[in-house]
Order: structure tokens, then sequence, then C-alpha cells
């Protein structure tokens, strides 16, 4: 092998996982190569909207005054949509520091990567990894389409596809059920309209988190975000719904923006760009193995998602951060072995990362069987309810209320109702229990 | 909004050769072809009359989602070249 060709570390994907990860490798020194398909770091990928304050500031301790962000989110709003009605809660909090910010990926990635060249870190744009080079059962380097590339560690951060980690067997293919595709929509609008529609200042930002809707009794959810000049309006539905019923993804994103309580919202704005991507929803029991003899994965490739709470970039990042603490022990210990790299896991496991997704576990198998009740009958029901609490019709309170109980266990059978709260009830206590 | 109308905000730079290959006697047989509902940007289209299917691979947005959902699993997908196929400005 050339020993021009040879670094300490590769690391596939410019994404937050992969620049988390080959930052931290080179501020230690060591020699690290961050190889990324797109033209630019962020120009392949997509996302709901917001980066994290904390989990960034690990990374970037002055990202709040350097990066390029669009607004501070200081409102979160979960929309409970009907066919045509709607129950809108929201939280809002001006006066605490942001917990997050809107990005622009295209620009936001480019600016972690421009960080990364400072530290050091080789960036090499424009090059697809076709796959892993291995020599015994330990990978020691990539194939790209123009030459081979030779490093004592490898770690994935190559995104949601990892083709690289089942190349080697870590990785089982994903089944349609375990990913969410998703669709968005970048909608350009006066600042001063965001502004008033969202009921926000100029740099703050509003987020909505939509239920049901065109997506009823779909394991499905829909965003947006406001941006300085733009707002995203997005949807992402488990592979699986859309296969099993023949739907369109866009077609549902069209249907959303036509609903009356979001119809308002985006009137007058120009699309300013449409874009796709795939979310890995399969959470903790679908994780792959995370290390083997010198290779190492991270973020989506690794299936590190907390859809719950709508957290990626900050697992992307800190797990980044973990495999290239990982990479900088191994290469001091010069043991680059399968048993040498697990000290990543077990960082992993340490941290919120993996006692997060271990609290959720069930979560998307209960989501699965329950679809039909928790993102469609009680959603209705909660819509329904505020509708006969709200009407003012010269029929008697108490009837009315009557009427409603008797509705609903009409609608829904009662054996689905206590099947409901059984798996309600066991949800919370796999999500409770202390271990 | 129609999808042709959403796909000509993407910035593309098409490579002359597909990324994506499917079997054709495969598709032949597919019962529900959900390649040609599934996708986000519309890429793929059966031939009724050719018995083929049609890959618009140029309007590809590299989700992987045809990949995944491919009932015959016989659908060959790569990313194209380091040089080619989509770029978000604004993902």
């Amino acid at each position: 092998m050339a020993e021009s060709n040879k670094t300490d570390v590769i690391v596939v994907g410019a994404g937050p996982a992969g620049i988390a990860c080959a930052i931290t490798i080179a501020r230690a020194g060591k020699k690290v190569v961050l190889i990324e398909r797109g033209s630019f770091a962020g120009s392949k990928n997509v996302f709901g909207g917001a980066i994290y304050t904390q989990p960034t500031k690990e990374i970037f301790p002055d990202f709040e005054t350097a990066a390029p962000l669009e607004r501070r989110n200081v409102e979160h709003k979960f929309a409970i949509l009907g066919e045509n009605d709607s129950t809108v809660i929201s939280y809002k909090n001006k006066t605490e520091t942001a917990g997050s910010y809107t990005v622009i990926r295209g620009k936001f990635d480019r600016w972690m990567a421009e960080q990364a060249k400072k530290s050091g870190v080789y960036l090499v744009e424009k090059t697809v990894v076709r796959e892993l080079l291995t020599d015994n059962g330990k990978v020691v380097g990539v194939k790209t389409e123009l030459e081979d590339y030779y490093a004592d560690i490898v770690v994935l951060a190559d995104g949601v596809n990892s083709l690289l980690a089942k190349q080697i067997g870590l990785r089982e293919d994903i089944q349609p059920k375990d990913v969410a595709l998703s669709v968005k929509e970048v909608i350009k609008l006066d600042k001063e309209k965001i502004n008033d529609r969202f009921n926000i200042s100029d740099d703050e930002g509003c987020i909505y988190e939509i239920f049901g809707g065109p997506m009823l009794g779909m394991l499905g959810l829909a965003f947006m975000y406001t941006n300085q000049n733009s707002v995203t309006i997005g949807l992402g539905i488990t592979l699986n719904e859309l296969v099993e019923r023949g739907i369109r993804p866009y077609d549902l994103l069209e249907n959303l923006k036509t609903h009356p309580t979001i119809a308002p919202l985006i009137k007058d704005g120009v699309l300013e760009e449409y874009s796709a991507h795939l979310i890995p929803e399969g959470g903790y029991k679908k994780i792959p193995k995370l290390s083997s003899n010198g290779v190492m994965i991270a973020g989506d490739a690794a299936m590190l998602v907390n859809n719950l709470h709508w957290e990626g970039t900050n697992l992307a990042m800190i797990s980044g951060k973990l495999a290239g603490e990982t990479a900088i022990e191994a290469l001091n210990k010069n043991d680059f072995s399968a048993k040498s790299l697990y000290t990543y896991e077990e960082k992993l496991k340490n941290s919120f990362v993996m006692k997060d997704l271990n609290t959720y576990k069930d979560l998307m198998d209960i989501a699965h069987k329950k679809s039909d009740a928790f993102l469609d009958y009680y959603l209705r029901t909660i819509n329904a309810f505020f509708k006969m609490f709200t009407s003012v019709d010269s029929i008697p309170k108490r009837k009315k209320y009557y009427d409603f109980v008797k509705t609903f266990v009409k609608e829904r059978k009662f054996a689905n109702i206590v099947s409901d709260v059984l798996h309600g009830i066991k949800l919370l206590w796999s999500i409770l229990k202390w271990y | 909004m129609v999808l042709e109308d959403k796909l000509f905000t993407v910035k593309y730079t098409p490579d002359k050769v597909s990324h994506l290959v499917p079997d054709n006697e495969a598709c032949k047989t597919c019962e529900n072809r959900t390649c040609t509902f599934v996708c986000p940007a519309n890429v793929y289209e059966w031939d009724e009359v050719h018995q083929k299917l049609i890959v618009n691979f140029e309007n590809c947005l590299e989700c992987g989602a045809c990949r995944i959902a491919c009932t015959k699993h016989t659908l060959k997908w790569e990313y194209p070249k380091g040089t080619k196929g989509v770029t978000f400005k604004l993902g």
C-alpha cells in the first residue's frame, strides 16, 4: 500500500456525525480524512429544520455567534388536525436561551466542514466511497471511484442508507417499517409575513409538530419550521404505510398544505426547494453492531434517531464525537481491534444516546400496532371534545356530555379501548421503569 | 402544485448513465410495483405497452426509498458519481 494514501482515520460522510468525529480527531493532532460524496458538505442532506444548542456547543462552543443560523426557536406548537378542524397546544418561552436554532443544511453543514478544515481535517468532496477494503476481516481502507485510501480506522457516517455498513455485515438491510420517507418544501415568504403569521419577531422562530390531518391513521407526523425568509413544511410517513396504502408522499404534503389551519400560514409563498430524505425510525431494536475490527458507525448510519423527540442531529454529533474519542485512544495504544473499538459502544451506552433510545425501545412496536388508535381515533376525539365544549346551541350541557361519551364508546369497541389503555400503560411503564 | 413544478426547484447535475438499475424480468411479474408510487420524484413509470420499467433517474432525489420498498429486492441502487446527481441548497 502506498504510504501517501495512508492516514490515521478515514471518516465517510460530512454530515453532523462525520464532521463531529473528524474534528474531534484532528483537534487531538491525529491525521484524518473526511470524504463527502456531495459537491459540498450539506448538499445531499435534508432534515426537518432545527439543530440543538447544547450538543452543538459540545463540538462548536462558539457556533451561536459564528455559524449561519436562521432563527432561535422560542415556541413549540403541537397541532392536532382533524379533517377540517384542529386543536393546537403551544409552549412559548422568550426569556431563556434558545434550546434550538433553525438552520439550512446547505449553509450550516458547510460551515461545520469549514471549521473542521481549519482544525486540520483533510476534506475530500465530490467523492463516493464505493466499498470498504478489508484484510483478514479488518477494515483497512476505502475504495472510491478514483483511488483507494488506507487508514487504521474507518468511521462510517454515511447516512441512513449506509451501504457500507451493510457491505461488511454490521447492518441488516432496512425494512420499510423501519424508515420514514420525508418530503419537505422550503417556501419563500417575506420576513414581515412570517413574523406576523407566527407571532414572532425578527430572530425568533416557531416550530409546529403536526399530527393527523391527511395523515390520520398513518404512522407519520408533519412539521413546520421558520427560517429567516422562508418557512419549511414537510412530513414523514413510515415507508410501509405508503407501500401498503399505495399513497404518493407528495400528495399527502399537498393535502396538508390546503388544511384550513395550515394554508393561511404559507399563503402567497413561493416554493424555493423541494426535497426528500429517509429517516431511520427503527429505534433501539434496530441499532446495528456499532463497531468491529478497524471500523465504527455513527449517526443515521447507526440508526441513532429519537423520533418521539425529533432528535437526530444531536445524536449524530455526540455519537461522532464519541467515535472520535475512541479513535484517539485506539491510535494512542496502536490497537484497532474489535475489542479496542468496542469502547465506542460502551461510551454510547453510558451516554444519553443509548439511554434515551433504550427508554423508547418499545415505542415503535406499539406505535405500529396502535396507529389506528393514537394517530386516528383519539386525535379525532380530542377535536370532537373541543367542538362539543365550545359549541353553543341551546342543547343542555349534560346531554352533550352524555352524547359525547356515548359516541366515544360506540365508535371504538369497549375491548379496543381497554386494549388501547393497556398498551398506553405498557408504553408508559417501559419508558419510566428504572433499570 | 404538481410534482413537475416541485422538481423544477431542485438543482440536478445528471449523469449519462443511470445509477438505478431495475431487473426488468422481475419487474414484469411484480404485483404492486411499489417504486412507481412511493418515489418522491416519480422516477419510475411502468410502460404497459413495452412491458418495461422507465427510470427517469435524472429526477432522483437520492433518498433510497425505492431500494427498501422494492418488493422483489432486485433494484440495483447506488449513489450517483461524486460530481453528479442532486444538490440540495436548502436541505
